[in-house]
């Protein structure tokens, strides 16, 4: 089969970037508007806009200090309860992805293969079926109202990433271990030492999957975290919706989730090389 | 430097596969050993468990008269350089050497030297005490210019000589090696195997080896332990081996090229022996006692020889040039014999020319079992 011809790969690629860049254009466009325009261009009675006819850059100041009831407190608080739950989730998700991955790859032990199809299994399972359970055990061991019931279970694994690190470190040559043995480590010595900095390309994909996750996560801290100073910046954007669900200040929301996306954007383009070379790596040999 | 001594050691895995059974040996103080078998002989096996990589399923491990069999590997005294040089990819070639006595340091670890300022002392004495001991080795082995590259920077015979440096620079009682050149071409092999002949010269240390090139193996060794099917099945000095087989795979193990053996029918010839096979009949050496009706005898290639009238007649298959000798491939009635002759002598010889071998007498000689006779 011969490649498509590079103007022809150009022209699908360009098609396909204004297919998933428009919305993000719209949201833009949208959080510089007036209110009023803003306002039309939700309803769409004014056609779709395409640029924002007289910018309005004070919208983001705005945005942020009249998210939460106090001004900028809101937005403080929930960016600060975003980047503790976060930072723990993704400490939690790599240390204890990789080192269950490294165990299913190099410790035989009996039962090891069922414990492994059990884990994958849990992959199948809908967040939606263990909601209410979860939200029933978090509250007898009274964690409601704390960040725990979202930070403790990431350091227990996720099944995806201790799939993906138990096949990338199979591929680790067995006498690298052996050496660091002969070297006087223990398990948990090689796994720190040798295997971790191996595992760059899935950790890239795993912190950056697990933080764009965990950052934009609506519904564990909407169940989980009551009070308003406990909220993190996804459900702080709830704030912006009035008593009867409906939106006023659509321009202030589209700012505020500009805002609120901005650091996953940042950790994208920051690991971009990384975390692809790990996606290719996992399509090749995983 | 220390002993190390097998006793009746095995190894059965899992599911009942025996890889290695009843080994016995006692390799010396400074001793350089090498295990040479063909592949699943059980030779990494053996190596592996003296390592502590492998459970010893049977029998008593002694490494400077301690008994290892439960001992973890690092605390076995033991360095090991693997087949694909297992370097750290992620640390500079200097780390790569340290690495193990960095682990062992007995003073001032990282912690303890951020709380207290005689730790900080103890501690930078003891980074400076490994700093010495990796440049030592690196001087040793000529790797001074690389310490500061990672290990995807170097070619194949660096990468071979920073794991060498790695097992120096931790002074084990005993280096251990497994095909540590079997990754590098021929010419980088030959290379290494005279700088590690030199190595152990200068270090008089204690080293077990394993290859399955028995040429590596007659090169360094100063005795080979021949294995097959995870039985040893010969201990000696390269030259003992070559000239004293015990079995019929060992003759044809050890020397290259391979012993030619002839099989027949022994009978009477006066009062000693002769064997006679579909293309003639040979004379046995005085003495020699013969069980069975059935033997063979070995000849080395390179004892054979254009004669008027040899025990060996037959049409030249091939004639291979090598330089200052020709392997020629002889088919006479029923068997093939390589004779390796002079290439003076072998110039006028063409391929279907017949021609007549002999040699000087019969050195070798097998039972129907393969074992050696007389």
């Amino acid at each position: 089969m011969t490649s498509p011809r590079p103007w022809l790969q150009g022209a699908l690629l360009a098609a396909g970037s204004v297919v998933f860049l428009f919305p993000l254009w719209w949201m833009i466009v949208v959080s510089l508007e007036t209110p009023e325009r803003a306002g039309a261009a939700m309803t769409g009675s004014d056609g779709i806009a395409l640029w924002p006819r007289d910018p309005q850059w004070g919208n983001y100041a705005e945005a942020l200090a009249e998210m939460g009831s106090e001004p900028w407190v809101g937005f403080i608080n929930a960016l600060a309860n975003s980047i503790v739950v976060t930072t723990l989730v993704v400490v939690g998700t790599v240390l204890s992805s990789s080192l269950v991955g490294f165990a299913f790859a190099r410790l035989r032990w009996r039962g090891s293969g069922v414990l492994f199809t059990v884990m994958l299994a849990t992959m199948m399972l809908p967040g939606q079926v263990t909601l209410i359970p979860l939200f029933l055990l978090f509250r007898g061991l009274g964690w409601i109202d704390t960040i725990l019931p979202l930070a403790v279970p990431a350091f227990f694994g996720n099944a995806f990433f201790i799939f993906m690190y138990r096949q990338f470190i199979l591929q680790v040559p067995e006498s690298l271990v052996e050496a660091a043995k002969v070297d006087g480590h223990g398990w948990l010595g090689i796994w720190w030492t040798v295997i971790l900095p191996l595992c760059r390309p899935v950790t890239a994909i795993c912190a950056v999957f697990t933080f764009i996750g965990t950052w934009n996560d609506f519904m564990g801290p909407l169940v989980y975290l009551h009070a308003e100073e406990q909220s993190t910046l996804a459900v702080a954007l709830n704030s912006f919706r009035n008593q009867y669900g409906g939106l006023d200040d659509v321009h202030l929301l589209m700012a505020a989730s500009l805002v609120t996306m901005l650091p996953c954007i940042i950790l994208f383009i920051a690991a971009q090389r990384q975390f692809v070379e790990g996606l290719a790596r996992g399509a090749v040999k995983g | 430097m220390a002993e190390v001594i097998l006793q009746s050691v095995g190894k059965v895995y899992p599911g009942g596969v025996r890889a290695v059974q009843g080994v016995d040996l006692h390799v010396r103080h400074g001793e350089f050993i090498v295990l040479v078998g063909p592949s699943g002989c059980g030779k990494s096996t053996t190596l592996r468990m003296v390592a502590g990589l492998e459970e010893i399923s049977e029998g008593r491990i002694t490494i400077g008269g301690r008994v290892v069999n439960d001992i973890a590997p690092s605390d076995r005294d033991i360095a090991m350089v693997f087949q694909n040089y297992a370097l750290y990819p992620h640390m500079t070639v200097r780390r790569n050497m340290a690495f193990g006595l960095e682990r062992r340091r007995t003073h001032g670890s990282r912690v303890r030297a951020l709380l207290s300022a005689s730790y900080r002392a103890l501690h930078r004495a003891e980074s400076e005490r490994i700093r010495r001991r990796v440049d030592g080795a690196a001087d040793l082995l000529g790797l001074r210019p690389l310490l500061d590259r990672m290990p995807r920077e170097l070619s194949g015979g660096q990468r071979q000589r920073v794991a060498v440096g790695r097992a120096i620079v931790r002074d084990p009682a005993v280096f251990l090696f497994d095909e540590p050149l079997s990754n590098l071409d021929a010419k980088l092999r030959g290379e290494m195997r005279t700088e590690l002949r030199i190595l152990h010269r200068r270090l008089g240390a204690t080293m077990m080896y394993v290859t399955h090139d028995q040429e590596e193996a007659m090169g360094l060794a100063d005795r080979i332990v021949v294995m097959k099917d995870g039985i040893v099945q010969q201990v000696g000095s390269p030259t003992e081996l070559y000239e004293r087989p015990v079995n019929r795979f060992v003759a044809g193990f050890i020397g290259t090229p391979t012993m030619n053996i002839v099989e027949g029918d022994v009978e009477r010839d006066g009062d000693g022996l002769a064997l006679r096979w579909a293309g003639g009949r040979i004379t046995l050496p005085a003495g020699i006692a013969v069980t069975g009706a059935r033997a063979s005898i070995g000849i080395r290639p390179d004892t054979l020889a254009p004669v008027a009238d040899g025990p060996f007649r037959g049409s030249v298959q091939s004639i291979e040039f090598l330089g200052d000798r020709a392997d020629v491939l002889v088919a006479s009635s029923g068997v093939r014999l390589n004779a390796r002759l002079p290439t003076e002598r072998a110039r006028g010889i063409r391929e279907g020319d017949t021609i007549s071998l002999g040699m000087p007498g019969v050195a070798h000689v097998f039972d129907v079992d393969g074992r050696r006779a007389g």
